[in-house]
């Protein structure tokens, strides 16, 4: 079943992040893809996390679809210019894709070639109004396309936030990326339930599928580092304790990200998990969430 | 020398919809320089908003509009007048519409478009900075450019990036979005970040042949006059 018709049916979606290695080396990422299979209902590819070059979304989302998963091709405004995104676009749909996340993507100054040209000739709304406008059968400048794309465009959304004007621009965006074309969103890693369903009464009336961001601790350090570095990111000091005093510290974080699974899933129509370097420990969390 | 422009007159009306009191501003430096904001525009300006029934009840030309501390001086002698008003039009470049922006706390709307001229500079310095993007769009974020205030030249809000209000490029760079937000807040125009702003044009921001060897600037005609032997 694919990701639109889960959401569009109001089905739970368990969606799955993976990120290419720097290199041509795809061993790792198909022996994640077999143990993925069948356990999600489509897997994030990321376009060059954190600015660290990479291999790329849209190739990693072909290999996925072959093996038989369902991607979400992941789309940044960093490298590439409305021609380059459009291009790919087209590119994507012919391989098959349906799945695209919209995002504006980080400073190449945070990642490893700093040296780099940061494009942003479009942002991530604009890119989804791009994606619209080829599903309708035209580029961003009106010309007709010979065969239309039909992708379900998704966007991001950092539910908790330090500021009120953080949170205001991030709710007024929203609503923006959803008039111009989102059908969901999957957000920012998620620790405070609280917090998260505050955030989850404020866009009741958006009227579109949210994935709550779930991201497996795995060490005390882990969680100071983000919460230190990760904009968005707000790791509570009890889940800190927690992890401080567990003798298995794996056990123990996976642990955490099931019961965070259960909790949401009352309160979103689905879970985004980045497991960022645990993939294969996906199976064994959506196992504990009883998913 | 920074070369403007004035933007279709259907455009400025449309800033000015549902608003009535109006008080121009004019700057005696570039703008007068580029034809696009001295005495003469600024006149032309009064008597072109009075056909279309708008209430000018006041206009200045200041040089220069790019130093926060001139407007400020410069206007004070005129508070009640500029406090009565709907809100400011200002024909000048980029940086007088941002300086006037954060020293009044009006509705600012620019007047002009800034022109890229290929590199050339001699404006007052202050923190306001101006891409010459050739589309202004200080309308919208209460005049804080968002292509120079935000690291990321986002123009339709902002990143997930900032923490507790700073870039995250750089933890003592405010984030624009942030900044953009708080001064509409201020002036009563939160909804203005509701508005969907088209990609840009950025042939635009390319300097043409003829802006790179003309300032437009009264005194360059000089080159085209006998030398000094």
């Amino acid at each position: 079943m694919s990701l639109r018709s889960v959401l569009e049916s109001g089905k739970f979606a368990i969606t799955a992040e993976v990120g290419p290695l720097k290199g041509t080396d795809i061993n790792e990422i198909e022996e994640v893809a077999e143990l993925l299979l069948g356990r999600v209902t489509a897997t994030n590819v990321t376009d060059q996390q954190s600015s660290v070059m990479r291999l790329g979304s849209l190739a990693t989302c072909h290999l996925l679809k072959e093996k038989g998963l369902e991607p979400v091709f992941q789309m940044t405004c960093r490298d590439r210019n409305r021609l380059a995104l459009q291009s790919d676009l087209l590119s994507a749909h012919v391989l098959g894709i349906e799945n695209v996340l919209a995002l504006t993507g980080d400073l190449p100054s945070l990642g490893d070639h700093p040296q780099a040209k940061p494009v942003y000739d479009l942002d991530s709304v604009q890119l989804l109004w791009a994606i619209n406008r080829l599903n309708e059968g035209y580029d961003v400048v009106g010309n007709e396309l010979h065969g239309k794309t039909d992708f379900f465009p998704g966007a991001v959304v950092t539910p908790e936030t330090d500021t009120e004007a953080k949170l205001e621009l991030q709710l007024i965006k929203m609503e923006k990326k959803i008039a111009v074309g989102a059908k969901f969103f999957q957000t920012q890693a998620v620790y405070n339930v609280d917090n998260f369903a505050k955030f989850m009464k404020r866009v009741e009336g958006f009227g579109v599928p949210i994935l709550a961001g779930v991201i497996p601790l795995k060490s005390v350090g882990m969680a100071r580092f983000m919460n230190k570095n990760v904009s968005g990111v707000f790791v509570p000091e009890e889940l800190i304790d927690k992890m401080a005093k567990a003798e298995d510290k794996a056990a123990t974080g996976m642990d955490i990200a099931a019961n965070l699974i259960k909790e949401l899933k009352h309160i979103c129509q689905g879970v985004h998990l980045m497991a960022i370097g645990w993939e294969k420990r996906v199976p064994a969390i959506l196992d504990a969430a009883g998913l | 020398m920074i070369v403007s422009q004035q933007k279709p007159l259907e455009e400025i009306l449309g800033y000015l919809d549902g608003e009535d009191r109006i008080f121009i501003l004019g700057c005696n430096g570039c703008a007068e320089a580029s034809g696009s904001g001295g005495p003469a525009q600024v006149a032309e300006m009064q008597s072109i908003l009075e056909e279309n029934g708008k209430n000018v009840i006041g206009s200045m030309v200041i040089d220069f509009l790019c130093q926060k501390a001139l407007v400020k001086s410069r206007l004070r002698p005129r508070t009640e007048q500029v406090g009565a008003a709907d809100s400011i039009l200002i024909m000048t470049c980029g940086l007088g519409v941002q300086a006037v922006a954060a020293s009044v706390n009006k509705i600012c709307h620019p007047a002009c478009d800034t022109v890229n001229i290929g590199g050339s500079r001699g404006e007052w310095k202050g923190k306001e900075r101006c891409l010459e993007c050739g589309e202004c769009l200080l309308e919208y974020t209460g005049g804080i450019c968002p292509l120079t205030a935000c690291t990321k030249g986002l123009i339709n809000g902002a990143c997930g990036g900032a923490s507790n209000g700073k870039c995250e490029l750089d933890p003592e760079r405010d984030c624009g979005w942030e900044l953009i937000y708080e001064r509409l807040k201020q002036k009563n125009q939160l909804d203005k970040l509701k508005i969907l702003i088209p990609p840009k044009d950025y042939s635009k921001m390319m300097p043409s042949p003829k802006m790179m060897s003309t300032s437009l600037w009264a005194l360059e005609q000089i080159d085209q006059e006998e030398k000094i032997e």
